[in-house]
């Protein structure tokens, strides 16, 4: 698709858009800073950056629901800024989380819409039939909302934003917390809409690659639009500068991945179907010679490729422009260097070969420390756990990969013994959880969502407690904090007020704490949702560097290109494990294997597709 | 404003409405708060928050074996209020009544009926006084009924005892002096500030943590509407609870009710109008249901319990919480259910009680109404 004619009306105009929150420190967070927007009739535009790139905002104030600190907007040839409801019979929404009443039935809910925006009782009889058409809801009108699954959920947020005829809508985050299944099957029922109805789309999507779907693609990062255009356009940063090497025999895929990102000259490198994606950067010193060097493995940028080449030089820039700025001063600006580069550098040469996992108890003689046995855990009705089995060999990289609500984070709390489980074996470095879950605990670091950090206490008071509380003393105590600080590079923040810290150092401060009493497995709960992409790539690097350090990791993750850094995985969906394997593996299971970059998501999806096939037939046979 | 505007204004207020009403008989919280709450405060108060002292076990020393110390036993005996048991001796009755069998001693000495015909004849009462309260109502209770006995002896032998003063008592409205006439009314402001105040403060945070209100003000609806479709569910589960409370009341305790029906109606409905306008006053500045609920619970609740007068006597108050008690509508309320439940209408008090009450409805409900817009801050 490229870009429509450029006679068509402007439907939203944005000019010069500044918004910025008080951050309950006294100071303020920059939520936008200069934003100028144009979109036109009849186009699908993507909103895409990482959670806190300010796309939220920006389409709230759009809908008039947050006042602007400065700027213009113009929505349908209305000021926004002036009469924030003008548009309101003209545009529909569908903010974050679907915006249902989940006590109503699914009727119920598209009834409430259809009243409070005036539709006709002659247009409703016309119009319901087609949405449920659409989203495949009929058969679910008397279910609760409440008990929809997310993409369910998902579909009936749009059915009730599409009740109006709306010249425009606006979906914020639609596909967030729903399975890739749901994802694209709500992508060709936008594209379809966009193409029968004069309909004109602005949706906002963390996920890179969705943006290829659309006609036009504003690429948002720390509140300012980093580009715009094409998909191909931004691809387009990264034309004839990104690569597929192969990794040597000897070293893994992540492994060349970190090495990689330590250098100057790398824009990205990410674990690929075996090899590594490379983008190098434009302008760096003796880039020339290099890329003439491997210009044999060029391949067609995607988006995220030129995102992430534009990302690396806004970066550069802030950093140049804030030289002096120190950790301790945190606003907008200086978050950028959570995920900066230095820090990855220091930590990928410091603290080697002083992790030496001491608390492994009786292991297997084939290095088994985690066995999962037909394991089950009920909530009431419920089976969040439905007989799961898997192994986790020591030193690996173990996923847990599933959309929300596959019951990872159920395994994973079991697991770390922190949830008792209702039938199965689960051994844990050689520790059988349903006797021994104490003793399990000690030999397991546990990282949770949200890390828990005290944040009134400082970072060195939050070191010192974790160390008691593992039951370090003396020597050993000193010698451990000491590691701690070096390997995550904390020694600027110890007196610093862990709450006030940005959230790449307490994700950092959080493992260090959980590594304290050199547990023999660390386990990490979803640590990189809402993270930028180059705090997720620092945070893979040090993982990788972890592993090689004998400590097994198991890490749970809904961004299913991530699994390509572990050595092997299970996909996990409804409760139940769909496939296991290493990488490699799992990518055969795709639709077409023989597709060079057949991805995780396309096995996973094929999967689950396969897995209704089979329900089907099951239902139909009996 | 057209004809159409109009129609289709009702038409949103109808349906958020129904949606309010149907979400709150869905949630099983809002139907315990308000029929089973009603009861089981009613329940509570009326059985176990009892101010009164009944069959009080005394222990009656019987020094004096006399058929006029007998008869003094029979008094005791007779009495609604006094659970005699006679013993013998002195130590005796302490020892039960520092076990806790009894809370009282009644001491009739051996030469009780020998200083009776000498004109000075007394009784020792002995009580245990851990509760305060209670043992000045027992004592109350003695000399209730040792001047009865007196005047009763009076009356039949026709002899009469010099008694300098004799305290005659006219018991007013309450005629059978039981504090569950006034506690239970007094519930009747409880039941309405948690229905009116807590649950919309509640559902109202709700909706912001649950992000529905995001998608509701991208429609047409006004933030009026969304204030009125809030008040009239809840309003019909006040008036609901009202009825509960009333005829538990009526069946269970036989509360008088001495003032009329549509005037109790009528200002029970003001007051909920006044605990609606207070939630949802709350609820304008608070976005999580804790905060919410913990607000309602510190700026309605709590002050409605202690500080209307339901428990405690504003008149017995320090100063300055007399002077806080007025901003507080609890107050005027509970002056009106007492009025309404045991004196009658009685205009003088009905009338400023509830012109307050009306001025109170018109400040929250109006601040509500400017404070509600359809914006995320």
């Amino acid at each position: 698709m490229d870009s429509a004619a450029p006679a068509s009306e402007l439907i939203i105009h944005c000019r010069e858009l500044h918004k910025s929150f008080p951050n309950g420190r006294g100071g303020t967070t920059v939520a936008l800073a200069g934003v100028s927007l144009e979109v036109r009739r009849g186009l699908i535009v993507a909103l895409v950056g990482p959670d806190g790139a300010g796309k939220t905002t920006l389409i709230r104030l759009i809908m008039g629901l947050l006042p602007t600190d400065s700027g213009d907007i113009a929505v349908l040839g209305n000021n926004i800024v002036q009469h924030p409801f003008a548009v309101e019979s003209d545009v529909s929404y569908m903010p974050q989380k679907f915006g249902l009443y989940e006590d109503l039935t699914v009727q119920e809910n598209l009834d409430l819409y259809a009243d409070l925006h005036g539709v006709s009782a002659l247009d409703r009889q016309e119009r319901y039939p087609e949405l449920f058409a659409m989203t495949n809801l009929g058969r679910f009108t008397r279910r609760l909302a409440g008990r929809l699954s997310g993409g369910m959920k998902q579909k009936l947020g749009l059915a009730c934003a599409l009740v109006q005829s709306p010249q425009l809508l606006i979906l914020d985050e639609p596909t967030v917390g729903v399975d890739p299944v749901s994802r694209r099957e709500l992508w060709a029922i936008l594209l379809n809409l966009v193409k029968t109805r004069s309909l004109t789309l602005l949706i906002s999507t963390p996920y890179l690659e969705e943006a290829e779907f659309c006609n036009q693609a504003m690429v948002m990062y720390q509140g300012t639009i980093l580009t715009e255009g094409s998909p191909q356009n931004v691809a387009d940063y990264a034309r004839g500068r990104t690569f597929r090497i192969a990794a040597p025999p000897d070293i893994k895929p992540r492994q060349l991945v970190a090495k990689l990102l330590s250098s100057p000259l790398v824009a990205d490198a990410v674990p690929e179907g075996g090899n590594v994606r490379l983008v190098l950067k434009a302008d760096a010193p003796g880039i020339a010679e290099i890329t003439a060097a491997v210009n044999g493995f060029v391949i067609e940028p995607h988006l995220a490729d030129g995102f992430m080449v534009l990302l690396r030089q806004a970066v550069a820039k802030t950093q140049t422009e804030a030289v002096t700025a120190t950790v301790g001063g945190v606003s907008g600006r200086s978050k950028v260097e959570s995920g900066g580069i230095p820090a990855v550098q220091a930590s990928s040469t410091s603290g080697e070969g002083i992790l030496r996992p001491s608390t492994v108890a009786t292991m297997h003689s084939d290095n088994t420390v985690v066995q999962v046995h037909d394991l089950v855990r009920k909530f009431g009705e419920f089976v969040a756990v439905n007989h799961v089995n898997f192994e986790i060999r020591k030193g690996e990289i173990f996923g847990l990969l599933g959309p929300n609500g596959a019951g990872k984070s159920t395994t994973f709390r079991m697991l770390c013994g922190l949830l008792p489980l209702t039938s199965g074996t689960l051994r844990v470095a050689g520790y059988d959880l349903r006797h021994a879950r104490a003793s399990a605990r000690q030999a397991v670091g546990y990282v949770a969502q949200k890390f828990s950090l005290y944040s009134q206490l400082s970072v060195q008071e939050n070191l010192a407690f974790f160390a008691s509380a593992y039951g370090l003393r003396g020597g050993r105590r000193k010698q451990r904090m000491q590691w701690a600080i070096a390997e995550f590079d904390l020694a600027n923040l110890l007196s610093k007020i862990t709450g006030g810290i940005p959230d790449g150092y307490k994700r950092r401060l959080a493992m260090a704490c959980a590594l304290l009493h050199e547990p023999a497995i660390l386990f990490l709960d979803e640590p990189t949702s809402g993270v930028d992409p180059l705090a997720r790539r620092e945070f893979w690097q040090r993982i990788t560097a972890m592993a090689d350090q004998g400590v097994t990791v198991v890490v749970t993750t809904h961004f299913m290109e991530e699994a390509e850094y572990c050595d092997r995985m299970v996909i996990m969906m409804n409760g139940r494990v769909l496939a296991g394997g290493t990488p490699t593996q799992i990518r055969k299971l795709s639709a077409n294997p023989e597709k060079h970059d057949g991805t995780i998501e396309d096995a996973f999806i094929q999967v689950v597709l396969e897995e209704q096939k089979a329900a089907l037939k099951a239902s139909a046979v009996a | 404003m057209s004809h159409k505007t109009k129609l289709s204004k009702l038409r949103r207020i109808t349906a958020m409405s129904r949606k309010e009403a149907r979400q709150m008989m869905r949630d099983p919280s809002s139907i315990a708060l308000g029929i089973i709450l009603p009861l089981l405060l009613i329940l509570l108060f009326g059985y176990g928050l009892s101010l009164d002292a009944h069959h009080v076990p005394v222990a009656v020393v019987m020094e004096d074996h006399s058929p006029v110390a007998q008869s003094v036993f029979g008094a005791f005996a007779g009495s609604r209020y006094f659970q005699p048991q006679a013993v013998n001796s002195m130590v005796q009755a302490n020892k039960l009544l520092t076990a806790g069998t009894v809370d009282g001693i009644v001491r009739l000495r051996h030469d009780f009926s020998r200083n009776l015909r000498a004109g000075h004849a007394n009784i020792q009462f002995t009580t245990n006084s851990i509760d305060a309260n209670r043992a000045r109502l027992i004592e109350n209770y003695a000399s209730g009924v040792v001047s009865a006995w007196l005047a009763q002896r009076e009356l039949t032998h026709g002899q009469h005892y010099y008694q300098p003063v004799t305290i005659q008592q006219y018991i007013w409205f309450n005629r059978s002096l039981d504090s569950r006439y006034f506690l239970i009314p007094g519930l009747l402001v409880l039941i309405m500030t948690l229905i009116g105040a807590l649950m919309t403060a509640l559902v109202v945070a709700r909706e912001w943590e649950r992000g529905t209100f995001e998608s509701l003000f991208a429609t047409p609806v006004q933030p009026g509407e969304i204030v009125i479709s809030k008040i009239i569910p809840y309003f019909c589960l006040g008036m609901l609870g009202l009825a509960v409370a009333v005829t538990a009341a009526r069946m269970l305790f036989h509360v008088p009710m001495r003032g009329s029906w549509p005037v109790l109606i009528l200002v029970s409905a003001l007051y909920l109008l006044v605990a609606l306008g207070m939630g949802l006053l709350i609820s304008t500045r608070t976005k999580n249901q804790f905060i919410a609920s913990q607000a309602a619970l510190l700026l309605t609740f709590l002050p409605a319990m202690m500080l209307s007068g339901f428990i405690f006597d504003i008149r017995s108050m320090p100063p300055a919480i007399q002077a806080i008690t007025f901003v507080l509508p609890a107050r005027y309320f509970v002056a009106l259910l007492q009025t309404l439940f045991l004196a009658g209408d009685i205009w003088s008090v009905i009338l400023p009680n509830a012109a307050v009450l009306v001025l109170m409805a018109i400040i929250f409900l109006g601040l509500t109404w400017r404070l509600t817009i359809k914006r995320l801050v």
